[in-house]
């Protein structure tokens, strides 16, 4: 039987409050807990070995350790003996809240948090009864310690128990560890995947050698949307190592024994382009279109009291305008898709964050049925969105060029056709006016967003799309909290369509709202000469997460004393994907007006904490991430084409231009939220407010430039 | 044509112009050398060409017959090089995939500066691109590796 991908999306019926309400739909899926196979999880061998499977896929977030810890916690088992791979594609990985395999929005480890305690409990359980049923003991006699059941003086290993353990059926019920119980969970643990990734043996997709194997490069159109026309591939040909030339939906693919040849030939194609109407983008034009579209309110996302009167009556009124480029997400390791069709299977080994949609897409391509694509998952250079791709571009076009080829081939992607294939954070602007009182208050606040719809027009839409708004357009912006304090609001949004394929950016729709929004908040704390941190406390009064966020950071950035000479200090918090997360950012600028971030003082609030040194690395990580857009990034299009290509012009933070990042940790009760992306968002309007600040010239354009 | 790689020496059939890169990762199949843009700007191919960094997606083949390679393979047997111990004890890597040419140019620095300044630091690792973000780590271990040597000495 073939499934279409429609009636799974109608069995998964996870996804349909999960992904229209980020971070907020989730409460309400997780009181159905799973059903577990503990077997599909985690394997104790003979040889001692604890094997923990991941149902979603490491691509530097540091859940290859985190979701060990949870199974070692409930399991007790050695530390140094755990080992860690990626899952296949299978039902048994679905996302607890989503109901489809994948990794993204920051979601694996709250998402993960229970099922993977409760495998290892079972696991344990399992091990307690077959050490029972040795000794001829009841299991409550017995305890474990570190790898071993242990009875009075006799102690057996995981390991001895190993096979007589996996006969047993799993228990219906586990309790697990009261947290005061804890060993490992919220303790500092170093990477499990250390050792392999700084010996050069971790394999990523673009490292996979399958017998036979053949690489492939592909031409595809120079504007988003263009088709072949024709194409002549005599010269490609003629290089030494290319086999073959064969055409695809996206266009010419050159088959070679080698990444060099295939270069090489792809180079000598000469190919005429139907380029169709996505010649016409010029990103300059467009923004003026999106300023224009601005000026008038969109479909309406959220409302309270009547903005329109209040902004007439308001005892002042600011308005501002800013706007945010194309962003490439620009991994280290460029898209690769490797493919071996054979004997009625389709099998993959890619970097995807997007199991559960690329099997589907390949069962497709491949025209076997979905169970019949297996995928192999090596380790992901990098993901940040870009490898979870709603429409599977890169998959699909691997097992079209295979099928094609009629070899197994790894598609490879160069830098060049990364950065300007598209799949971008797509460009946006906000208009935002607020009407305030004597004291400086917004009591009015009109905000009109203008950008693509990421879910518009893919499987998704009628999920996550209501009334004519993809919620994760408005993310940060209609759920703000600071609009809680302002008595008449309205947001609305226009989502103009075009060619350039937009795609999920590290934080989505917050590395835009962010943006806007705390820019906003601190030209209202200066037009009312009111300290920029006290005045956010004024309205966020009855927030407390959110004061003890911007407080930590602030005092731990001394905000209230003097910076050195020639800095000041600007700062933001931002909640997104259940977390909280203030910056201050401190900067100078020299004589050439280039913006310089000396030091960034973070503090998160993200609920329970798992592992403090991976939340570090994330949020260190996640800053940089956003700095890196916040001075240098934009990916921009004249005549259809991307003018950029690679580092040397599509430009990202090297090391003299990283700041220090410290970062405290406040833990609290809160439900657990994600730490992958939330600490991206803040750190543009910290470091913009910042700069206004200093120099008193309010930056409203991304990237930061001074004039 | 023959290369010396990682103390062995391997026979290869290659288009001398053939960037080093892809005689290593395609001929070779020495795969800890990575691809991260193809034109010396990300650092991600970075490998020693006797003892010194360089960037193998530029290189071509040709250059590098009869000069000692080294790949990130070969930088220890098991992982012990100074730079690679604090690697791990400063859990620098995220990802991964820009880590071998991050160590190749760290090993590269302290072996011809075992003490060197912030600014050095920076200096040498300015042609690594790291999209994670690791490099405040990245800098912590090179000042653990340094330290490391020093108190070896």
């Amino acid at each position: 039987m073939t499934l279409s991908r429609r009636d799974v999306l109608v069995s998964g019926a996870g996804l349909l409050i999960a992904f229209h309400v980020p971070g907020k739909g989730r409460a309400a899926q997780m009181d159905k807990k799973p059903s577990v196979d503990p077997n599909a999880f985690v394997r104790v061998a003979p040889d001692e070995s604890v094997t923990v499977l991941l149902a979603h896929s490491e691509m530097g977030q540091g859940i290859w350790t985190t979701l060990a810890m949870l199974i070692a916690e409930e399991l007790d088992c050695d530390w140094s003996k755990i080992r860690v791979e990626h899952a296949p594609a299978a039902p048994a990985y679905a996302h607890t809240a989503y109901g489809l395999q994948m990794t993204g929005g920051s979601t694996t480890t709250w998402s993960e948090f229970d099922r993977y305690r409760i495998v290892g409990a079972m696991a344990r359980a399992m091990l307690l009864r077959a050490a029972a049923e040795r000794w001829k003991v009841r299991p409550r006699s017995l305890r474990t310690e570190s790898g071993f059941v242990v009875h009075r003086t006799e102690q057996l290993s995981y390991g001895q128990l190993a096979e007589a353990a996996q006969r047993l059926s799993p228990p219906a019920s586990v309790e697990l560890k009261p947290k005061k119980d804890w060993k490992l969970i919220g303790k500092p643990m170093r990477r499990l995947d250390t050792p392999e990734k700084i010996t050069g043996k971790a394999q990523f997709g673009i490292d996979v050698q399958v017998p036979a194997m053949r690489t492939a490069l592909v031409a595809r159109s120079p504007v988003f949307g263009g088709k072949v026309k024709s194409f002549d591939a005599s010269k490609a040909r003629a290089v030494p190592g290319v086999e073959q030339v064969v055409q695809v939906p996206s266009g010419i693919a050159v088959v070679a024994t080698n990444f060099w040849s295939a270069k090489l030939g792809r180079d000598a194609l000469q190919i005429d382009w139907d380029l169709g109407a996505g010649a016409e983008l010029d990103t300059g034009k467009l923004l003026a279109s999106y300023r224009e579209l601005a000026k008038a309110p969109g479909t309406l996302a959220a409302a309270k009291g009547d903005a329109d009167a209040a902004l007439v009556g308001a005892a002042r009124r600011l308005e501002a305008e800013y706007d945010v480029p194309y962003l490439a997400h620009a991994t280290m390791e460029p898209l690769n898709c490797t493919v071996r069709l054979e004997g009625g299977r389709c099998e993959i080994w890619t970097g995807t964050q997007f199991h559960g949609v690329d099997q589907m897409a390949a069962a497709q391509v491949a025209g076997v049925p979905p169970q019949n694509v297996i995928i192999h998952t090596p380790f992901l250079g990098g993901g940040f969105g870009r490898r979870a791709t709603l429409d599977s571009h890169f998959v699909a076009e691997g097992v079209h060029v295979a099928k094609a080829a009629g070899v197994p081939v790894k598609v490879v992607w160069t830098r060049e056709d990364d950065i300007r294939g598209g799949h971008y954070r797509p460009m946006y602007v906000h208009r935002i006016e607020a009407g305030v009182d004597e004291k400086g208050l917004p009591q009015a606040w009109r905000h009109t967003v203008v950008g693509q719809s990421i879910l518009t027009g893919t499987l998704f839409e009628k999920f996550a799309v209501k009334d004519g708004v993809d919620a994760q357009s408005v993310e940060g912006a209609a759920d703000s909290p600071y609009l809680d304090a302002v008595a008449a609001r309205k947001i609305t949004l226009h989502s103009p369509r075009n060619q350039v394929p937009p795609q999920w950016w590290r934080s989505v729709g917050n590395s835009h709202t962010a943006f806007a929004v705390e820019s906003m908040i601190d030209e209202l704390a200066w037009a009312a000469r009111r300290d920029p941190l006290e005045f956010r406390g004024a309205l966020l009064a009855d927030k407390p997460r959110h004061l003890r966020a911007l407080e930590a950071a602030a005092t731990s950035a001394g905000w209230g004393t003097a910076p050195p000479e020639g800095r000041a200090r600007g700062l933001a918090v931002h909640d997104s994907f259940g977390s909280i997360v203030a910056e201050v950012a401190e900067v100078s600028v020299d004589a050439r007006k280039r913006i310089r971030v000396h030091k960034v003082s973070c503090a998160v609030d993200c609920g329970q904490v798992v592992n403090p040194l991976g939340i570090e690395a994330q949020v260190q990580g996640a800053v940089v991430f956003g700095l890196s857009a916040a001075l240098l990034g934009a990916v921009t299009l004249k005549e259809g084409r991307v003018e950029q290509s690679n580092f040397h012009d599509y430009r990202v933070l090297r090391m003299p231009e990283v700041p220090d990042v410290t970062v405290q940790i406040l833990e609290s009760d809160a439900k657990m939220g994600g730490i992958g992306e939330p600490a991206t968002a803040p750190i543009a309007p910290a470091v913009a407010n910042a700069v206004y600040a200093l120099t008193r010239q309010r930056l409203r354009s991304l990237p930061l430039r001074l004039t | 044509m023959k290369l010396e790689l990682n103390g062995q020496t391997r026979e290869v059939d290659a288009p001398d112009e053939m960037p080093l890169l892809w005689a290593l990762r395609d001929l070779c199949g020495v795969t800890g050398v990575k691809y991260g843009c193809g034109m010396a700007q990300c650092g991600a191919c970075t490998v020693h060409l006797d003892g010194k960094a360089v960037r193998s997606c530029v290189l071509p083949v040709a250059s590098a017959a009869g000069k000692k390679i080294t790949t990130i393979e070969g930088l220890s047997p098991d992982g012990s090089h100074p730079v690679q111990v604090a690697w791990a004890e400063t859990d620098v890597v995220q990802c991964g995939y820009c880590q071998s040419g991050q160590i190749m140019s760290a090993a590269a620095l302290l072996a011809e500066k075992p003490d060197p300044s912030d600014e050095e630091i920076d200096r040498a690792m300015a042609g690594n691109i790291c999209r994670c973000g690791t490099y405040q780590r990245v800098r912590d271990a090179i000042r653990r590796a340094s330290s490391m040597r020093r108190a070896r000495r």
